[in-house]
């Protein structure tokens, strides 16, 4: 399954990430993982959020331009050559990744990395035809009370 | 007196006799030179033709130089309108120079002259360097840039005319300039004043004292600056910096000119009539009041421009001027009546930035053009706010539409400006409109 990302435009400027995440703190929305694409002028923030048409209404409503990408939660073993093994798929089928980031919290005994591939139906069928799990929902990512 | 040839500093060059025309030759002058001007529009060249039609004025009625408020204004854009050749009274064969000038939609504004009119244009140039204080010996390092822009041609063939030697080095390539500026023994520069700081600042990276080169005399023109600026390079480069006024409409450098009193620009008015106006109502003001700069070419016989407003604006000077000229002078000219803005020599319109923006990905944002002087050196920079249609989710993709943008810019301007993308709704906007042109420079 794919999952819709938040991708915001940010300014490269002191407290710039602090305006979303307050807005999204004050509609008692949790982030389930971000990651900051920086350049000197600006940035791209990207977040995970349960549910990402609301944030996004949220935020533009605030004035903030917002995308929504699709991307892909690959489940990854924990261990040694775990990143290696998936990433070997990703080569073997010449699947083009354009950037991944990982989950602060581990589902089970295995962390979770997102990526962003320019094909992302593609990719969820030659992953899956390897026996590589991806995550079908966020849900487990919540903890109790969010 | 003004026989006197001009090979010693402090001569005087024949041509500069008109500069001391006694003021009822002058106006005399004027006056039979702005009938035959009127006449010549009239009857050659079909838009001024139908304008005085329109207004119920001939020619014949123009009796007095203060009968010259009966003709119609020309506009800059009844020269875009005309393009290319349609305001020209000469026909093609006659015509021995072209020149263009930046215009609001891609195309330029182009401008003619005839072998007289280019010799009038030279002279008005030796009027220049004259009131400078330059004269023949001077190597005069010409950095205006050659080409359409007039300022180049202009003020080479003024100084060779004066019989100066002239270097036409044109611009760019700083550290070259510094080289021959003190390897051939530079004694004038020609250039804006702002490159002339960014030389004076890189003189000083390569250890080079300008104070210590023979350079003793810089003509300065093709964008506003300030009295604060001319202290500033005499102190550092131990030279005389003069004003010089002209635009490529009227002919191109050489309609108004500092001299050596440094107390004002007078205005070579036996070829180009100045009157001041009212930007609003278009009436003339009084003496002494701001206004619009109106100008009229007395004798461009290519061209004649009736009544042009410069939209540039400034102040007569009421009192005498100390060097003795009786041609009126002009405050230098720091501001306009709109919102054009001349950087590093170009005329932009914020309109041209909004054709760049709008050709890029079909939809104009809004933006904000932010010019600032580095180092001496102008800079351009326009803040464009993202919208959702043009934001893309990885930064290739911004940077290659700031590269795009940049690129869309230079191709309608020729300037490379900075763009730097900002967050939606921090462009300031005053009244629901917001303030396109944000000038820092201080001028």
């Amino acid at each position: 399954m794919k999952i819709q990302q938040l991708s915001l435009f940010l300014e490269n400027k002191p407290r710039a990430l602090r305006v979303p995440t307050r807005i999204l703190a004050e509609a008692g929305i949790s982030i389930l993982t971000m990651s900051l694409a920086d350049t000197e002028q600006f940035g791209i923030l990207r977040l995970i959020v349960p549910d990402a048409q609301r944030a996004k209404g949220i935020l533009e409503k605030a004035g903030a331009v917002v995308n929504v990408t699709e991307v892909v939660a690959v489940e990854v073993p924990d261990r040694a050559g775990g990143l290696d093994g998936v990433l070997a798929v990703i080569e073997k089928e010449s699947l083009n990744v354009e950037y991944v980031y990982s989950f602060t919290a581990r589902k089970g005994d295995r962390a979770v990395l997102v990526f962003r591939f320019d094909d992302p139906d593609k990719a969820l069928r030659l992953l899956a035809a390897h026996g590589v799990a991806v995550v079908t929902e966020l849900d487990g990512f919540l903890t109790p009370g969010t | 007196m003004i026989e006197q040839w001009n090979d010693t500093p402090g001569g005087f060059h024949p041509a500069s006799a008109p500069d001391y025309l006694p003021l009822p030759q002058l106006r005399d002058l004027q006056l039979r030179r702005l009938r035959a001007i009127a006449a010549r529009a009239y009857e050659h060249v079909e838009l001024y033709g139908k304008r005085m039609r329109e207004s119920g004025v001939t020619p014949d009625d123009i009796q007095s130089l203060d009968d010259i408020v009966r003709l119609p204004f020309t506009q800059k854009t009844d020269l875009r309108d005309t393009y290319p050749f349609g305001l020209f009274a000469s026909p093609m064969p006659e015509i021995v120079r072209l020149h263009a000038s930046s215009g609001t939609t891609g195309k330029p504004i182009v401008v003619a002259y005839t072998r007289e009119d280019l010799q009038v244009w030279s002279s008005v140039m030796v009027r220049t360097f004259a009131a400078c204080g330059l004269h023949r010996g001077d190597i005069i390092q010409n950095a205006y840039g050659y080409g359409l822009f007039t300022g180049g041609l202009g003020a080479h063939y003024g100084a060779e005319a004066l019989g100066a030697t002239v270097i036409p080095i044109s611009g760019g390539n700083t550290d070259r300039q510094i080289m021959v500026m003190k390897d051939f023994g530079v004694t004038a520069i020609c250039c804006t004043p702002s490159y002339f700081i960014h030389l004076i600042d890189r003189g000083e990276e390569l250890g080079i004292d300008f104070r210590e080169l023979p350079l003793r005399a810089g003509i300065f023109g093709a964008e506003p600056w300030t009295e604060g600026m001319r202290q500033y390079i005499e102190k550092q480069a131990g030279i005389k910096a003069y004003d010089i006024y002209g635009l490529s409409e009227i002919i191109g450098p050489g309609v108004a000119s500092e001299t050596e009193t440094q107390d004002g620009l007078v205005i070579f008015e036996d070829h180009f009539y100045p009157e001041i106006v009212d930007p609003d109502t278009g009436k003339p003001v009084p003496d002494g009041q701001e206004g619009e700069l109106v100008l009229t070419t007395l004798s461009k016989w290519a061209m004649p421009v009736i009544r042009y407003r410069t939209h540039d604006i400034t102040a007569f000077i009421t009192t005498p001027s100390g060097c003795g000229r009786t041609l009126r002078r002009v405050h230098r000219v720091t501001h306009r009546s709109d919102d054009m803005f001349i950087i590093r020599g170009v005329n932009v319109f914020p309109s041209q930035i909004e054709v760049a923006l709008l050709s890029v990905e079909g939809t104009l944002p809004h933006y904000q053009i932010v010019l600032t002087r580095e180092k001496g050196l102008d800079q351009i920079e326009v803040r464009v706010e993202v919208t959702p249609e043009i934001f893309k989710d990885t930064i290739s993709a911004l940077e290659g539409l700031q590269a795009r943008i940049s690129h869309s810019i230079e191709r309608t301007l020729g300037l490379r400006a900075k763009v730097r993308l900002v967050e939606p709704n921090t462009i300031q906007r005053s009244e629901g409109k917001a303030r396109r042109v944000l000038d820092q420079r201080n001028l």
